[in-house]
């Protein structure tokens, strides 16, 4: 397989042929925003916190999804990019009601990570307050709509890995969601396996299990690997 | 009388209904139970039955070995499939650039002051009331459709008078 | 049927017509069948038989005559002329072989030689008004299927696209890529499984151009695609029509049938070894699905979300094949070009906007209607010489082109001239060629409310800047448009036109402010008239004010 050399932010990197910016970044310990993509998924494109500037390219690109290229001059933290990764935050807190306080996922989210990274202290834009329920009729996990980003994990990871595609986006615009089946309650699901990948990879409170406390409540992704890999690979790593 | 008149056309509808069945089944044959006709299909079940029933997805998901999330989830991404009935008369205004400086927004005023807001249909189910995105007919603007025909030039003076006759409160 | 098949029913109809004593026309476009164009249609057929001429007169429908807001309308052949507002009673007159009945109808005539016709230039058009759209014969006898004969016959597949590059057509769904280079990554391709597709999902609020070709000259558009097809290697086609055409839709599965039987479409089309089939799908309400990739997954039966491209639709398209995607007008433009050669269409237009483009003209415009004019032409001539300026003495304020995605042009840029790189430069796009003029009257801000709300509505809600970013800007509009915005209300708004323009997925994120920008550049004193009064220190930032505790 051939080699492409790179710079980004300065630093000289390698990547594979056809792999994206971002993982090649990431390699390299350069650690690009993102919140839609997660390894092991396939790409969106959606959440554009990836996004990069590419000298020669008058527009921005989605890292995840833009090939490394022979000689390409990448920069992933201009201030142009930290301006706009800022608003995209601030526009999904104000999106949703995102109240960390009482959120189980408290300490460990995505969404709150990011804002810190990105020095978010408070809010320039109007808070929407939409009025969205809480699905806890699911056994063991639950879903708070109130948290949700739709960056469509849960639906990829439901589909791609897991086969069942329970899950999927109804809606558009701003009145999407995610469904599981035709908009049932979970817990009455024909086609759920309980198998609670999607709660894994959520990266925000929305999809929790049941019965932790805030203490308690981390997400393991590990399986991803493992299961890609075996796919993949026929190597069971762990 | 009007018993009689029921009974006689129980049957009646019950042959239309099973009709329906199979003139879906028809569409999706047509189309080999491909999930990429999942478009056409929901336009043949929605021209049928009026509207999509969570009976009628899931039929339609079965049929075309699809889950039934991805089903209800392009149903409800374009804004042609209703998931609900609709009303005996139906008022489309249109909110093109060309209506919208034309005074569109005085059609819907109306309306919505004597049958439903837009996207709903009145509570006798006599009405239902949507706008649109530009219908295309800019010449004649400002521009609605009722019961699938366009009326162009509209004034609320004449709106009203449409729905005086066909019998709106 | 074979090509002498061709240029025999074509010349038997000719004569056909030379033996009638006139051809009546009937506008049958759904601007005129909306006012009555049917009935009076009904009673000059009815005449036409009472008096006993069938053999000598003839009605029949046509695509769009033009002058919209004179509807409905009928063209009479013997005599050119042009009738406005005919009621079925005026057929006794129209039919009457005597000049003094016609003469009753002088004052419903429209007069050809008026700046909206002598100013237009139409070869998109040229059929629309001559030809019937339900028959086939119609358009043969007009020179149909000429085009894809001598494609078929005397040139290569590599000849039709040099021609197509010679001519310098460029898309004219809005964007302006040079068709005859898409064409030709499509025909590089290796594959063999290719498509073509018709975006016929106009869906921009003031346009109807394209819904008024398909229903006015269906047959353009299929022996452009015919074409296209012959020239990329594709031996399936679609046309992706708005839902909300129905008249549109109807026309162009009457016209595939009647091609098919024909054979100008289907298996051994003009009986060479050609095949190519067209189908329809009915689009269902989604203005994104005219983005090509949400059009795309659209046909696909997917919700009609756009994706990342590169890979671009010539690559991996439809179901991951080659896909060559043109808009109604492009293909429309393509029979021409190969019958009279590119040359003679790069003479027309300007130095890098080739042809002509067709406009509807709505608003607060005397001739609403449908125009085409050559490339170049300045907006002024066509607003105030062609659409006759703004009715009742009222006062020109803005024109808005290219829709959602297009900007709002001001009194002082009118001498620009319609091509694609000037009008990007001055913030707005050719776009598919909606034109609404604004007087007075029209409060800026709103129109970029108004646009803004379109925008959020039809975001598809994938990528976080438009389906998120299009609530917050609208949210700033309608406050500033009740008088409860303040400065930094207006500051936010730049920032936010920003975000959704670089950093959104797909097309209509990125023009979404569009609208928005060109009032702020060129009205920017209704922004700021709008604004509430100064209450003192701190009262600037309203959403910390009303956001409480954010995280």
């Amino acid at each position: 397989m051939s080699v492409k050399t790179l710079t980004i932010d300065g630093k000289m990197v390698t990547g594979a042929a056809g792999e994206s910016i971002f993982n090649a970044a990431w390699n390299a310990g350069i650690h690009i925003p993102r919140l839609c993509h997660i390894g092991g998924l396939s790409d969106v494109g959606a959440c554009r916190l990836c996004l990069v500037e590419i000298e020669g390219q008058p527009k921005l690109a989605a890292s995840c999804l833009t090939p490394v290229e022979e000689g390409m001059v990448v920069r992933t933290n201009t201030p142009r990019l930290q301006a706009h990764r800022k608003l995209i935050v601030e526009l999904l807190l104000a999106e949703r009601n995102h109240i960390c306080s009482v959120c189980v996922q408290n300490g460990n989210c995505e969404l709150q990570d990011l804002a810190e990274g990105l020095g978010i202290d408070h809010v320039r834009l109007r808070y929407q307050f939409p009025r969205l329920g809480v699905d806890t009729s699911h056994e063991r996990f639950g879903i708070d709509h109130n948290r949700c980003v739709l960056c469509t994990r849960c639906v990829r990871v439901c589909d791609e890995v897991e086969g069942a595609h329970t899950w999927d986006v109804k809606g558009r615009g701003r009145n999407s969601m995610v469904i599981t089946d035709l908009d049932e309650p979970w817990g009455q699901s024909e086609t759920c396996t309980s198998c609670g990948k999607c709660v894994q990879v959520c990266p925000t409170g929305a999809l929790f299990e049941k019965g932790k406390t805030v203490a308690e409540s981390r997400k393991d992704r590990r399986f991803l690997k493992y299961i890609v890999t075996a796919r993949k690979e026929h190597q069971w790593i762990r | 009388m009007p018993t009689h008149v029921q009974e006689s056309s129980k049957p009646r509808a019950a042959a239309v209904r099973d009709n329906r069945a199979k003139f879906l089944e028809r569409a999706m044959s047509r189309h080999h139970y491909s999930g990429d006709a999942l478009i056409e299909v929901l336009h043949t079940a929605q021209e049928l039955y009026g509207y999509l029933t969570p009976e009628l997805l899931k039929t339609i998901a079965r049929k075309l070995k699809l889950p039934p999330s991805r089903v209800l989830g392009v149903a409800t991404f374009y804004h042609f499939f209703s998931l609900e009935p609709k009303g005996e008369h139906s008022y489309i205004v249109c909110l093109g650039t060309a209506c919208y400086v034309k005074g569109a927004l005085g059609l819907l005023e109306v309306l919505e002051r004597r049958c439903a807001m837009a996207g709903s249909t009145s509570p006798d189910g006599k009405v239902s009331v949507n706008s649109a995105r530009c219908i295309g007919a800019c010449g004649l603007a400002p521009a609605m459709i009722r019961d699938g025909e366009i009326l162009g030039r509209m004034t609320p003076e004449k709106l009203n008078e449409d729905l005086d006759r066909i019998g709106v409160e | 049927m074979t090509i002498e098949e061709l240029y025999e029913t074509q010349s038997a109809e000719l004569d056909r017509r030379k033996r009638l004593e006139n051809r009546i026309y009937c506008c049958t476009a759904a601007g005129c069948i909306s006012c009555g164009a049917e009935s009076v249609k009904k009673a000059i057929a009815d005449q036409i038989r009472s008096s006993g001429r069938e053999g000598k007169l003839e009605v029949c429908g046509s695509g769009c005559l033009g002058l919209c807001s004179r509807g409905p309308l009928v063209y009479s052949e013997r005599d050119n002329e042009l009738y406005g507002e005919v009621a079925p009673e005026d057929a006794p007159a129209l039919i009457s072989s005597n000049p003094v009945d016609r003469e009753q109808l002088r004052f419903k005539r429209a007069d050809l030689e008026a700046p909206f016709f002598a100013k237009q230039h139409r070869i998109v058009l040229a059929n629309s008004g001559r030809v019937d759209p339900e028959n086939v014969t119609d358009y043969i006898a007009a020179g149909g299927y000429q085009a894809l004969a001598k494609a078929l016959t005397e040139m290569t597949p590599a000849e039709v696209i040099a021609e197509i590059r010679t001519s310098g057509l460029r898309g004219r769904g809005g964007a302006g890529y040079p068709t005859g280079l898409k064409w030709e990554l499509v025909a590089r391709q290796p594959t063999d499984t290719k498509y073509v597709v018709c975006n016929a999902d106009e869906g921009d609020p003031g346009a109807f151009m394209d819904r008024s070709v398909l229903e006015g000259d269906p047959h353009r558009v299929l022996e452009g695609m015919a074409i296209a097809a012959y020239a990329v290697g594709a031996q399936q086609g679609f046309i992706y029509v708005r839902g909300e055409y129905g008249l549109a839709i109807q026309r162009l599965q009457s016209a595939i049938r009647q091609a098919e039987r024909e054979h100008l479409l289907g298996n051994r089309i003009l009986e060479t070894g050609f095949q190519f089939r067209i189908d329809l799908r009915i689009g269902a309400g989604a203005f994104v699905c005219g983005e090509e990739t949400a059009l795309i997954a659209s046909i696909e039966g997917k919700r009609g979300q756009p994706r990342q491209r590169p890979p671009y639709p010539p690559e991996s398209g439809l179901w991951g094949k080659p896909t060559l995607i043109n808009n109604v007008e492009t293909f429309a433009n393509v029979a021409r070009i190969i019958e009279r050669g590119g040359e003679w269409f790069a003479s027309i237009g300007t130095e890098h906007s080739k042809g002509t483009k067709v406009f509807a003209l709505a608003g607060r415009i005397q001739n609403t209607g449908l125009i085409e004019v050559e490339m170049g032409t300045p907006l002024r001539e066509i607003i105030f010489d062609i659409g006759g300026g703004v009715p009742r003495g009222g006062k020109f304020k803005a024109v808005q082109t290219g829709g959602p995605s297009g900007g709002c042009i001001p009194e002082e840029l009118l001498d620009t001239p319609v091509d694609y790189e000037s009008l990007a430069a001055v913030g707005s796009i050719m776009g598919s060629g909606g034109m609404i003029v604004m007087d007075e009257t029209s409060d800026m801000v709103d129109v970029a409310r108004f646009f803004m709300e379109f925008c959020m509505d039809e975001s598809c809600g994938k990528c976080i800047p438009c389906r998120a970013g299009t609530v917050q800007m609208h949210d700033i509009l309608a406050r500033l448009t009740r008088g409860e915005g303040t400065p930094a209300d207006i500051d936010m708004l730049e920032q936010l036109s920003s975000l959704l323009k670089e950093a959104s997925l797909c097309g209509l994120g990125q023009s979404a402010p569009n609208p928005v920008l060109t009032t702020l550049k060129y009205f920017r004193h209704e922004y700021e008239a709008k604004l509430k009064e100064p209450a003192g220190a701190g009262a600037g930032d309203s959403a910390a004010a009303a956001g409480g505790e954010e995280r």
